[in-house]
């Protein structure tokens, strides 16, 4: 666990604390259960983020693959009577089939991540309104097909399947980016594109291969957002979802710049964001402060890393200069 | 202040001492200079020179000691009055801003402005540049974009830019290290002119022979601290080296004997894009140290990174052993045994932030690696052997590559390579900017690889250091191989007379 990590994991423990202290309603196994469900859905597409700012890259079209991905779930489903597994791997394979064409915009057109994302944000977002006709994709299913239901909203030992998946794909996305030969790539590329290809690194194929996991973590988020709020109103689902998922990586170490963050941190990220989110309703705050709320933590948990980096540069010059003082004898040998 | 401005300067920074954390950057270190003279300031990479200049460029707040400008103190110097005293620096790193022209980076921050809405005055910019640039002797006008410049030009404009203020001291660090021939004898003679205009030029540079032809002192730092100086009749290239590293080296020409094995690269017909009818022919025998000599744009960097697979090839093949390597990759170039240091290590060589280990196993992860995850014990344990192969200064591997000097970083950069058991050893301009005694390991280095069978191929603009060093040398001009050198005939004349071909 990086330094950072830890800051953040005492950040939320203590906002934790102060919520639970204030109103102990934070901690009934309800609201527990909510708020894990909920870090879960978040969780999801908060690392599929992470995957591409690593990169030095930026994912804006989240919220709008999971309307339209929605969509097309709930339809192929409802409409279409085709079995869920098919439907589940229809799904998917859309996903990948955007990241592949996102990562080919950037890699072989030379498009910028940010200007391709954004279209793709304004692109689904259309389609997927265009599709329902502006209406409302939802079903009854719930009661008809037990299996999905159970996977998806389903709960184990009284914990959300959603926190479960979440779980899952954080440990391996934790092996994936810290452990493997890819991940050591995928920081390579983000840091030092040039440097990469000249260590013989396929700098184009990582590219594409972090938009394709970012898709397909964020189609596997789409089909539970689905099945969570059982009817996909495209105009309104999953708004925003993409700058969530950038506020909760940067908040979890990961620089814009690409090459730096820890999944650990995203996972707290993530956490801390939905316990703001909570606090906001359990402190009776008005929740159109939300958004305010959750921006000036960041804010804050930005200049406070700032700060505290600044502090151990000055404390280190500092004992180097007083250990120069004390051992007179040869400062340039002990300096070496 | 304008009555100062035509004086002479006379400066003294008297017991100067900087501290970082775990080194000591500068230790009591005293340096004098007059108006009218050229100081030459010599020492190894981490020798401090850079922290000093820093001190008189008011980037750094010393902790200890005074700065003394016609007899007035100070304990520092802010940028504004450094510039307010005439001091002004050209840097060893180029920054100019490519979206604006000549006149416009030359008085960046100084625009002349006109009329009541203070609009940008081009004329007169122009004007002012104008002299400055007559005086360098620039191929280029103050209307030129500064994105057209090369980086030679670039560098003569960092220069113009320091003398557009009324300069009294002129501090230059290593500024002719991507110049060519002339326009490092251009340079020398538009010191002497300012010396003879009565400014004082500080010259910071690792070119000995430059220093012997300019300077009127020179002053030598040794690990933070005053090595001694040489006066005008005592400044030669032994008495230099002694100051810098503070002993004698043994030469490093280690006259590699031409032990020619088989041909290893063979490239036919490549043309690459910088030269679209420019066909290259070459051949490198096992055990050869093949010197590739040119002017800047000459295109041998291009050249070597078409054989890296960087840039794929308008046309022509490049085997390695006789196999021919799929053109345009740079996997296929590495499982082929070729291995390519690059000119930029900072931009292209290195991950700056990332640990030292980290750094060297970076194309070579597969053999630290099991099923795709990375066994960290592995690493380290090779990495620590690179570490001791190539002495390379640090007790912490998990370093940031970037703290290292410049000497150690390159070290680093050749170790990424020496673990993928090369055939073909790429090296460009392979000690630009590291110390003298960085630079005797990297020859020698080299000539162990050649030894071990390697064949080895060198870019370098220092005529030195092509001489010295390499079995063979070719020279390439405007994109072709004008001519290739046996060791017996190699002399500055015969390589510059194929380099202007």
């Amino acid at each position: 666990m990086h330094k950072k990590d830890i800051g953040l994991a005492l950040l939320v423990i203590t906002v934790g604390a102060i919520v639970a202290i204030v109103n102990p309603r934070f901690l009934s196994p309800i609201n527990l259960a909510n708020t894990a469900n909920l870090i879960g859905l978040f969780g999801l597409f908060s690392i599929a983020e992470a995957f591409v700012i690593v990169t030095a890259g930026i994912e804006l079209s989240i919220g709008s693959v999971i309307a339209l991905l929605g969509v097309v779930f709930v339809d192929l489903i409802a409409s279409y009577g085709v079995p869920w597994p098919v439907a589940l791997s229809v799904v998917l394979a859309l996903a990948v089939v955007i990241g592949l064409l996102h990562g080919w915009l950037i890699t072989r057109l030379r498009l910028q991540p940010f200007v391709v994302t954004l279209c793709g944000l304004l692109i689904y977002r259309g389609v997927a309104r265009f599709y329902t006709k502006d209406g409302t994709a939802g079903f009854t299913f719930g009661a008809d097909m037990p299996t999905l239901d159970y996977l998806f909203v389903g709960r184990t030992a009284g914990v959300p399947h959603s926190v479960i998946a979440f779980a899952v794909f954080a440990v391996a996305a934790w092996f994936l980016l810290h452990r493997t030969v890819f991940g050591r790539h995928l920081l390579a590329v983000g840091k030092n594109e040039e440097a990469a290809r000249y260590s013989g690194i396929d700098t184009r194929r990582v590219i594409v291969c972090a938009y394709v996991i970012c898709m397909f973590l964020t189609g596997v988020s789409a089909v539970f957002f689905a099945m969570y709020t059982k009817s996909v109103q495209p105009s309104s689902h999953g708004n925003f979802y993409e700058l969530y998922g950038i506020a909760a990586a940067v908040l979890g170490g990961f620089s814009l710049r690409g090459g730096e963050g820890s999944i650990v941190g995203v996972v707290l990220g993530v956490v801390l964001l939905q316990i703001l989110q909570n606090l906001v309703n359990l402190l009776g705050i008005p929740s159109s402060l939300n958004f305010a709320v959750m921006g000036t933590v960041i804010l804050l948990g930005v200049i406070a890393d700032v700060q505290f980096r600044a502090y151990r540069e000055r404390v280190r010059q500092a004992a180097a200069r007083s250990a120069l003082t004390v051992g007179l004898g040869d400062p340039a040998k002990d300096a070496a | 202040m304008d009555h100062r401005r035509n004086m002479p300067i006379t400066l003294d920074l008297l017991g100067i001492t900087k501290i970082y954390p775990g080194a000591v950057a500068l230790d009591a270190v005293s340096l004098g200079i007059k108006g009218g003279e050229v100081v030459g300031l010599i020492g190894e990479n981490g020798a401090g020179k850079s922290t000093l200049m820093k001190v008189l460029g008011g980037a750094i707040r010393p902790d200890k000691g005074e700065i003394v400008i016609d007899g007035q103190r100070f304990a520092e110097l802010s940028p504004a009055q450094a510039l307010g005293h005439g001091i002004a620096f050209v840097h060893q790193e180029l920054n100019p801003l490519t979206n604006l022209d000549v006149a416009g980076n030359i008085l960046l921050g100084r625009e002349i402005r006109k009329g009541v809405f203070g609009l940008l005055d081009q004329g007169a910019m122009e004007r002012h540049v104008h002299p400055i640039l007559e005086m360098l002797g620039a191929r280029f006008s103050p209307s030129t974009a500064a994105s057209e410049l090369s980086l030679a030009d670039l560098q003569l404009l960092e220069i113009a830019k320091a003398l557009s203020i009324s300069v009294r001291l002129l501090i230059l660090d290593e500024p002719t290290s991507s110049l060519t021939l002339t326009e490092t004898q251009r340079l020398m003679s538009v010191i002497r002119k300012l010396r003879d205009d009565g400014v004082a030029v500080l010259f910071i540079t690792h070119r000995l022979s430059e220093v012997k032809t300019v300077a009127d002192r020179v002053v030598g730092l040794r690990d933070g601290k005053n090595a001694g100086e040489l006066q005008r009749d005592m400044i030669d290239r032994d008495a230099m080296v002694r100051l810098m590293i503070g002993r004698d080296i043994k030469q490093f020409h280690e006259g590699a004997a031409a032990r020619e094995g088989q041909v290893v690269l063979r490239v036919k017909g490549l043309r690459t894009a910088a030269y679209p009818s420019a066909e290259v022919e070459l051949a490198i025998h096992a055990g050869e140290i093949l010197g590739l000599a040119g002017l800047i744009g000459a295109g041998r960097t291009e050249l070597a990174r078409t054989i890296f697979g960087l840039d794929p090839p308008l046309a022509g093949t490049v085997e390695m052993n006789g196999d021919r390597v799929p053109p345009g990759s740079v996997a296929e170039a590495i499982k082929a045994g070729i291995c390519l240091v690059p000119e930029d290590r900072k931009s292209e060589g290195l991950f700056l932030d990332f640990s030292i280990s980290e750094n060297m196993v970076m194309p070579n992860l597969d053999a630290v690696s099991r099923r795709g995850f990375v066994d960290r014990r592995r690493e380290y344990l090779l990495a620590d052997r690179f570490r001791s192969r190539l002495s390379i200064k640090t007790h912490r591997l998990d370093r940031a590559a970037g703290e290292l000097s410049g000497g150690n970083q390159q070290k680093v950069v050749l170790a990424k390579w020496l673990g993928m058991a090369p055939r073909l050893v790429i090296l460009d301009e392979p000690t630009r900017g590291i110390d003298v005694g960085a630079k005797a390991e990297v020859y020698h280095l080299m000539g162990e690889l050649a030894a071990q069978g390697v064949a080895v191929l060198m870019i370098s603009s220092d005529m030195e250091e092509v001489i010295g060093v390499s079995t063979r040398v070719g020279v390439m001009s405007r994109g072709r191989i004008t001519g290739l050198l046996e060791r017996q005939d190699l002399s500055e004349e015969a390589i510059l007379h194929l380099a202007v071909e």
